[in-house]
């Protein structure tokens, strides 16, 4: 007897090999892109990195290119806008998680929260140019970019340090508080430190993000390439905030628009190194935090 | 007896100010965002609205010749808006089932080792900066696509040539910058799909990829609705990416012209732009406000239905 339905032989289906095919062919698509970004930024960039392109501004006495401006700008723009918006972020999601009440309050929070989460940059760039720079007053100047970078990190911060305190367990809690701690004082001793790592990984998640920034930068913190005067006594180091200043990202959409291409893969390929390096510092918090939990 | 000063109640007072203190600066914190939001939205209406007032919202709108600087000026910005739901749209009609198939192989076909490498490699993705796909689009898409024009064009003497910078080359960048977010976001979405189902499903007979379009998608839907609703997001607000690479004439987003979005109309304009020019650019920065906002509003109404549905 001939028994073509039986279990042990499967029906050959085409479709099936046809979805196959197809799921391999996107896949390998996605890693090709992947792939050939990252490899021809590379293969193009490496040739202008040069010590002299990362340490001198460029100079058109001596017909040199140099990014050293870019990356102190860069730095200031790091450093001022972690500095307005980590205290900001961390504050808002102890609120959220320990002190609030569930209800619209917290829903309304957690809504806008996503909202500016949502919002391009080049609107958040609109409005730092009117808000910060027109209103306040502050033209064109790092402070400006600062101000406005602050709002696109704020839901990063908050997020991250939000899903760190989650994850203390409610026994640190309740023991600090039974034994007497006062709420500021068990936040201060015991969640904060147990949540630190949560905390870093969302501000080098903000790094990245600041780095790779650039719509909201072109109308708040300008342009600008050279270094800051030290002045007599370092005062020129802070007179540096009020000035405007370029970041990496925006000297090479400059340069690409001056269609000084070779310029504009060194600065590709000097953010992909960064780029990478924080990526790789993330995994290797969010690990060590994993590790922990499971402990 | 002398007076103890120090009992465990006796500082409960500067205690008590301390506690009272803490608890009012992070409920202050809390509120930066929502002031944050409120401000800008506000904003963007004050900034956006007295253009409108002034040119027209008809002649703005569903204006189509856009000549701020002519000695008779015309705001129409039909086309920019077009433009920006057609180009959003094809972006998304390429991206969206790449990065889904992408997600299946990560999540269910690939062999443990390449998924390994692979995710990694998509995360970066996520983070390189949109300039630098820029660039890429400058230097490798708009040759290839010029190559591609003058095929097309070589006996339509009507055609103007764009050298490559055109409505398809800014697809296909945005195209690969969505990626990034829809295979992270459809991955999990389909890792998070109960075994019990693929298990019942294989045992019921189905294939592996019957499973997989019939059970697993079906079942991650509402995640991958929400990568797509992230996607739409993504490339709507997209700016410096596609500035150079879409050729910045404002005309009707046919495949080969060479067109304007949104957001590269302000990226363009707005550091020489003056008066009544600016204020219409304000007047897009508050369209595009706008498109965002029902993004949000609809993702958020999403979240919740899939909440409900993991309930």
């Amino acid at each position: 007897m001939q028994n073509n339905n039986s279990l042990y032989h499967k029906k050959a289906r085409p479709i099936d090999k046809v979805a196959h095919t197809l799921i391999y062919l996107c896949a390998s698509l996605s890693i090709i892109l992947l792939v050939g970004i990252v490899g021809y930024v590379a293969y193009r960039g490496i040739s202008s990195i040069s010590w002299e392109f990362l340490t001198t501004v460029p100079s058109a006495l001596k017909q040199t290119v140099g990014i050293a401006g870019n990356i102190v700008n860069t730095l200031y723009i790091i450093i001022i806008t972690l500095i307005i918006a980590v205290p900001f972020g961390v504050g808002s999601a102890i609120y959220l998680n320990e002190y609030a009440k569930h209800g619209r309050l917290v829903r309304l929070i957690e809504f806008t929260t996503e909202t500016l989460s949502g919002i391009p940059s080049i609107v958040f760039g609109l409005f730092g140019y009117v808000f910060f720079g027109v209103t306040l007053g502050l033209g064109y100047s790092i402070l400006t970019g600062a101000l406005t970078l602050t709002l696109i990190i704020l839901p990063l911060i908050t997020r991250n340090t939000q899903e760190a305190l989650k994850t203390v367990p409610d026994s640190y809690r309740s023991g600090a508080l039974g034994i007497g701690a006062t709420k500021w004082y068990m936040i201060r001793t015991i969640l904060l430190p147990s949540a630190m790592p949560g905390i870093i990984t969302g501000i080098i998640l903000s790094i990245g993000r600041i780095v790779g920034e650039s719509a909201a930068l072109l109308f708040t913190s300008g342009s600008g390439y050279l270094l800051p005067k030290f002045g007599e006594y370092g005062e020129g180091l802070f007179k540096k905030i009020l000035q405007p200043g370029g970041t990496l990202t925006i000297e090479l959409y400059l340069s690409m628009e001056k269609a000084k291409y070779d310029t504009a893969f060194g600065i590709a390929f000097v953010l992909l190194v960064i780029v990478l390096g924080i990526n790789m510092l993330t995994k290797y918090l969010s690990s060590k935090l994993n590790v922990e939990k499971k402990s | 007896m002398n007076k103890m000063s120090f009992s465990i109640i006796g500082s409960n007072k500067n205690k008590k100010s301390i506690e009272k203190a803490a608890s009012i600066i992070f409920t202050i914190c809390a509120f930066f965002g929502v002031l944050a939001v409120f401000s800008i939205s506000i904003y963007m209406i004050v900034s956006g609205t007295p253009a409108i007032f002034e040119v027209g919202l008809k002649e703005i709108i569903f204006g189509t010749v856009w000549k701020p600087n002519a000695a008779y000026p015309s705001y129409g910005i039909f086309y920019v808006i077009l433009t920006s739901i057609v180009g959003t749209f094809m972006a998304i009609l390429i991206g969206v089932p790449i990065g889904i198939m992408t997600a299946i192989f990560l999540a269910e076909t690939a062999p443990k080792p390449l998924a390994a490498i692979v995710k990694p490699a998509v995360e970066l993705l996520a983070g390189i900066p949109s300039v630098i796909y820029g660039l890429l689009g400058v230097l490798i898409l708009n040759p290839i696509m010029y190559k591609i024009e003058l095929a097309i064009f070589k006996d339509s003497p009507n055609h103007q040539f764009t050298g490559g910078s055109n409505l398809l080359s800014a697809v296909i960048v945005l195209a690969i910058m969505i990626l990034p977010t829809v295979i992270n976001i459809s991955e999990s979405a389909i890792r998070a799909v109960q075994k019990d189902y693929k298990q019942a499903s294989l045992a019921l007979g189905a294939t592996h990829i019957q499973t997989i379009f019939r059970v697993i998608l079906p079942a991650a839907k509402s995640g991958i609705v929400t990568a797509i609703v992230l996607g739409v997001g993504r490339a709507i607000g997209e700016a410096m990416a596609i500035s150079l690479v879409a050729g910045n004439g404002a005309n009707i987003p046919l495949p080969f012209n060479s067109v304007r979005f949104l957001t590269t109309a302000v990226v363009a304009e707005m550091s020489y732009a003056t008066d009544t020019h600016k204020r219409v650019l304000f007047t897009i920065g508050l369209i595009l406000f706008a498109f965002i906002v029902i993004i949000n509003i609809i993702l958020n109404k999403m979240m919740k239905g899939g909440n409900v549905d993991a309930k």
